[in-house]
């Protein structure tokens, strides 16, 4: 209300809020109104062109998924098909090889890479000593600026046959015969998994401790007091204090189930690991910009993404569920 | 009594020299791989041919870096890389900020259809295609623009800045306001100067997204003299990939010298931001709560 009563413009149109003139003298006070503010206006009008183009006109370029579009076409020109793009999509074996790897990537990644960055936060903050906390945090922080081409080809040397990774191995006694894992197939997955961990895992810590760092000093007292282990309290004090970081962040995750990461596939896939490497998006990719099928390859997308709002729907009413009924989107 | 203390204390050490040697292991699965990137970029085509080293190379040369620095290509692509990093971020963040303290100002009409159409962005999207026939329309494709003008704006970083303009006292733009300065004015002038951490750290998750991003370059550049590093780095990959694919009777010695410069490209691309990141590190931890406490 302080701020309604600094600015002139406002002032006047305050005494009725519920919009009981009529509309001509609506629009004309919005007119006046608009006129007034325009210096704070014309802040926010290149923002608003902004998302109408590179926002708004992509998400009408949506409809060419129900139409056929080919090159010679502009977008208003192209026949409609309806939804012919999608009945060929459910009979399509490579897309739905895509999406067992899209689906299986991601669950492993769910599984093991959200629990760690919470482990890897409490036993961060567990540290009393505050350099070796703050070389660890550096150290763990670091990875996730590597962009996935440097990673990749990092990858790529590391499991080479003279490679880190061979060479670690052959010096253990767990292999006796250097191999490139990266061309096998059936290892994809972790490969595509692990990596991904290594790289996010630290970064994933960041908020968990500045959630953590608020937990009031006094309850791990009177634990103590009590007699509970270390253990005991992280259980009992620093895990419940986290709960609606972690909920949040698990609805945000199950929503990206789908968008597996296309950067770290296109440059982990090879023609050997093709079958097990190849997500929803590298095809996307493959299918529009290599083989120039517009329609095919957006309908694709659109199918993703309304899955993907399905599923962080659902994800929010679970957890509010979990979590008394208390919304956390 | 005493003894419970004891026994207390005892679990707790325990857990604690546990707690640290888990904590090495981590830092050590982290840095070795590293370093052994490092040490191999430094290592003689017959080193690498070789292999079997990890924290050592048996015989160090410099003739990687040398190839790559001979390579015209090499310095385009960095002067690219920087180019479109600096413009960007700096373009990027002045647009947030300035539609950010639009829409922090709450008296501006208008400004509940504005914020409902930013936060659809956040969830909709048109995805690669229509995207790429946007660019494609807007005749942005082989343009070193597309790497700017695409990434003006973000509803995200929007909503930070705004959030980060409504804690500053109402009173510093009434004062102004007094003294005649019109909005542009405060903005400039009060606003942007008093803004500096928050910008520094939209700035700096920018920054390395410009500096890493590779698939604006994949899609919508062809011309390789506008190639960044991270797209340089990825041709180098690509090529040694399929040439270790027909390494049959294939020759060891080209092989070695792709890996070879594909690894000191690999620590020239990554150097300016490991140079960056001690400075800028204590920005990060502010930087995502500003992220997280959104009403």
């Amino acid at each position: 209300m302080d701020k309604l009563a600094v600015e002139p413009s406002t002032g006047k149109n305050t005494i009725n809020p519920n919009g009981k003139k009529p509309v001509g003298q609506r629009v004309k006070a919005f007119v006046v109104d608009y006129r007034r503010q325009w210096e704070i206006q014309s802040m926010i009008i290149p923002g608003i062109i902004f998302m109408i183009i590179f926002c708004y006109i992509p998400i009408y370029g949506l409809t060419i998924a129900f139409k056929n579009y080919t090159v010679i076409d502009t977008l208003a020109t192209a026949p409609w098909v309806g939804l012919d793009n999608f009945r060929i999509i459910l009979s399509d074996k490579y897309f739905w090889d895509a999406v067992v790897n899209t689906l299986g990537i991601s669950f492993l990644k769910l599984g093991i890479g959200f629990v760690i960055p919470i482990i890897l936060a409490i036993m961060i903050y567990e540290l009393n000593s505050g350099r070796f906390k703050k070389f660890v945090q550096t150290v763990s922080y670091l990875p996730h600026f590597l962009s996935w081409i440097v990673l990749g080809g990092m990858l790529i040397t590391w499991f080479s046959t003279t490679g880190l990774f061979n060479q670690l191995l052959l010096s253990l006694g767990v292999i006796s015969q250097p191999q490139n894992i990266l061309l096998d197939a059936g290892k994809y997955w972790w490969i595509a998994t692990l990596s991904d961990i290594w790289k996010e895992a630290g970064w994933g810590t960041i908020l968990y401790l500045a959630i953590m760092a608020k937990i009031d000093p006094t309850y791990y007292e009177a634990a103590k007091i009590d007699g509970a282990s270390r253990l005991r309290q992280i259980w009992n004090i620093t895990l419940p204090n986290m709960r609606s970081i972690i909920s949040l962040n698990l609805i945000l995750t199950v929503s990206g189930l789908l968008g597996s990461n296309l950067d770290q596939t296109l440059v982990l896939m090879n023609s050997q690991n093709r079958d097990k490497a190849e997500v929803i998006n590298s095809y996307v990719y493959r299918m529009g910009m290599s083989q120039g099928d517009f329609s095919y390859a957006t309908a694709v997308g659109l199918g993703v993404s309304i899955i993907s709002v399905i599923l962080l729907v659902t994800a929010n009413k679970i957890t509010s569920k979990l979590n008394d009924n208390q919304s956390v989107l | 009594m005493n003894g419970k203390v004891a026994k207390e204390d005892l679990d707790s050490r325990i857990f604690d020299t546990l707690n640290i040697i888990l904590l090495i292991i981590c830092t050590v699965v982290i840095l070795v791989p590293l370093w052994n990137v490092i040490i191999s970029s430094f290592s003689s085509g017959k080193a690498l041919a070789e292999g079997g080293f990890i924290f050592w190379s048996p015989e160090f040369s410099l003739e990687n870096y040398r190839a790559v620095f001979n390579d015209q290509g090499i310095w385009q692509a960095f002067f690219i890389s920087v180019s479109k990093t600096t413009i960007g971020v700096v373009t990027h963040v002045f647009f947030c900020a300035m539609v950010g303290y639009g829409l922090s100002k709450k008296y501006i009409r208008g400004r509940k259809l504005y914020v409902a159409m930013g936060v659809i962005t956040m969830f909709f999207s048109g995805g690669m295609i229509p995207t790429y026939l946007l660019i494609k329309s807007l005749g942005l494709l082989n343009s070193f623009w597309v790497y700017i003008i695409p990434a003006l704006f973000s509803f995200y970083d929007v909503v930070i800045l705004m959030n980060f303009f409504r804690n500053v006292p109402d009173s510093l733009e009434e004062s102004a306001k007094i003294d005649g300065a019109g909005d542009w004015h405060i903005f400039l002038k009060i606003f942007i100067p008093l803004s500096m951490p928050a910008m520094a750290t939209i700035a700096l998750f920018n920054g390395v997204g410009q500096w890493n991003d590779f698939m604006t370059t994949k899609l919508y550049i062809t011309d390789q003299s506008l190639y960044p590093l991270q797209m340089m780095l990825y041709e180098i990959i690509v090529q040694s990939q399929t040439q270790s694919m027909q390494n049959v009777g294939g020759s060891a010695v080209i092989e070695t010298t792709t890996k070879g410069v594909q690894l000191a490209t690999i620590v020239i691309t990554t150097l300016p931001i490991v140079l960056i990141y001690p400075i800028v590190q204590r920005y990060f931890i502010s930087g995502m709560m500003l992220g997280a406490v959104k009403e």
